[in-house]
């Protein structure tokens, strides 16, 4: 009895020891290794043969191919990835498994079509997934309003916009925005004001805290895109006025009779460089303004490719 | 029911609760309260799905596992231990024994479906704090699970009849797998031409048709089942169990136990 006991002591200390050690050597092999558990692999690319393989559970299957998706883009995203070569694929699978899964294509429009390091730069792929889901959800008015969303911001093509805008209103229950979007279409009406208007739209219909965040940064970046042309308008009209550039900021505000010198959407004033340049002071604030940006900024790009 | 086999169902369902079959729940419930606590945190909108898929999946699967290796050894094991020849010295026919082996099996799988059904119910409460009416359609899910359950568990019972639990094991899980992709083997058997067509159609009629019993992707969208679905899902399932416990009972009936 007494050897018993002194057995399963020794077992049961063993046991927890051994245990130990091992999650210690797993954590220290990982540190040798920092890349290798985040191993980007998709062994399975084909979705027909994944849907087969799930065996008729492909709620499930979806569900985890979108958590992977979102993972996928998250991390890749966090270390401004310069290409996000599986993103298109995950969500293809993803939505063969479940072409009902609207918040695939959702995503999908907003962060494939992109060009890295917001998106996979995709954008033929993401209009290829919004038909696909179209197609299996001909009633969501959604996924017309996203669709025609890239052919405008990404592809600039305003024809297919227009249309698909157009068919979006013929969709029980469509909101009344998708009118208004097929006559700007139709007009090429200023591009800030539609592209307000978008992306105000897609800020108030989505109910995913990234698209929104996304939507914002864009709203953001297009106040700065604005505000800076304005302001190298004035720049424009103060030296064809007076035959030079002005000397500083405060000489262009007086000037042009403004209140004070314009702030960017944080609260920072505008500055001139004396190149005349108009630039924000914390370009990495705005990551989607493409004007006021210093000569030679460049976006922080992590090391992945 | 004749006493007999309600007295052999019992007993298997007992042997089934002794055999700690039902720990599985155990195992079910850290799944779940898992998943509805985790996937919040790492993915996108998917909360509920996730809680109805994969509970509904867990279901479905444990319980096919159970009918399976329950299943396979409920004739044979009754054989090795020698029990058989008790039972079968008395008033104990051997198409009841087969019946109440069966009803015993199948009790033991509802019930067990029933809890893990609790389960369901209370993560997707816990991750969307109230229940709609949409949420009824689960219910649809399980009795489709259940009535599977019938085909799997007949299945096992046949492959026991005769063969050993390994080889039952794999004709049965085999039979499962094929059973899944029925639909294709009949769009298979359009396709085809002369001898193949009529062979291919022959083996698509025969494997059951499980497919059809998978409404969780729909059911997890909200979108309702056809009541024509559930009545012709019904008669298949106690069609085809019954076609496979016959043939368990014929084969049963004339097999050699000495």
């Amino acid at each position: 009895m007494k050897s018993r006991r002194k057995i399963t002591i020794m077992a049961s200390t063993l046991l927890v020891l051994s245990l130990a050690a091992s999650a210690f050597v797993l954590h220290c092999t990982d540190k040798l290794r920092p890349q290798a558990t985040l191993d980007e692999v998709l062994f399975i690319s084909s979705p027909t043969l994944v849907k087969r393989a799930s065996l008729g559970y492909d709620g499930l299957m979806a569900c985890i191919y979108w958590t992977r998706a979102v993972q996928y883009f998250g991390y890749r995203h966090h270390y401004y990835a310069a290409s996000y070569n599986l993103l298109a694929p995950l969500l293809e699978i993803t939505t063969h498994l479940d072409p009902h899964l609207i918040v695939a294509y959702e995503f999908g429009s907003s962060f494939l079509a992109p060009k890295p390091p917001h998106g996979a730069g995709e954008p033929e792929r993401a209009v290829a997934l919004m038909k696909y889901g179209i197609e299996n959800n001909p009633d969501n008015w959604h996924l017309y309003y996203d669709l025609g969303f890239v052919y405008y911001m990404e592809l600039h093509d305003y024809k297919d916009a227009e249309e698909t805008f157009e068919r979006g209103t013929k969709v029980p229950n469509a909101h009344p925005f998708l009118k208004i979007f097929a006559a700007q279409m139709a007009q090429h009406a200023g591009e800030y004001q539609t592209a307000r208007m978008l992306w105000s739209a897609t800020y108030q219909t989505t109910q995913e805290k990234q698209i929104k965040q996304n939507a914002i940064d864009h709203l953001r970046a297009l106040r700065v895109d604005e505000d800076v042309d304005h302001l190298q308008d004035a720049v424009t009209r103060f030296g064809e006025r007076t035959g030079r550039l002005p000397a500083n900021i405060w000489e262009l505000v007086s000037a042009e009779g403004l209140p004070g010198i314009p702030l960017d959407p944080d609260g920072h004033p505008y500055k001139m460089t004396p190149q005349g340049r108009i630039e924000l002071r914390d370009p990495d604030a705005f990551p989607f303004a493409t004007k006021g940006l210093p000569v030679g900024y460049k976006r922080k790009y992590g090391g992945m490719n | 029911m004749n006493r007999r086999i309600a007295y052999i169902a019992s007993n298997t369902f007992r042997e089934a609760v002794r055999d700690r079959v039902l720990y599985n729940l155990i195992a079910f419930a850290l799944l779940l309260s898992g998943a509805a606590i985790l996937v919040g945190q790492i993915s996108i909108e998917i909360e509920k799905l996730v809680v109805i898929n994969l509970g509904l999946t867990a279901v479905s699967l444990f319980g096919v596992v159970i009918a399976i290796f329950i299943g396979i050894g409920l004739v044979s094991k009754e054989i090795e231990k020698r029990t058989l020849y008790t039972v079968l010295s008395r008033p104990v026919r051997r198409w009841e024994f087969i019946v109440g082996k069966f009803l015993g099996l199948a009790g033991t799988l509802v019930v067990n479906t029933f809890f893990m059904a609790i389960g369901v119910f209370l993560a997707l409460f816990y991750v969307s704090h109230k229940f709609v009416k949409a949420d009824a359609l689960i219910l649809i899910a399980l009795y489709f699970i259940i009535l599977e359950f019938l085909i799997v568990c007949s299945l096992s019972l046949l492959f026991s009849s005769f063969s050993s639990p390994l080889l039952s094991a794999v004709f049965a899980f085999s039979l499962f797998v094929v059973g899944s992709f029925a639909e294709d083997l009949r769009n298979f058997a359009g396709m085809a031409h002369g001898i193949s067509r009529w062979l291919a159609t022959a083996a698509a009629y025969l494997v059951p048709n499980l497919s059809a019993f998978n409404v969780i992707s729909s059911i997890a969208h909200e979108q309702p089942v056809a009541g024509q679905l559930i009545l012709h899902n019904t008669l298949y399932a106690l069609f085809y169990a019954t076609m496979a416990l016959s043939g368990a009972v014929l084969i049963f009936e004339h097999r050699d136990l000495k």
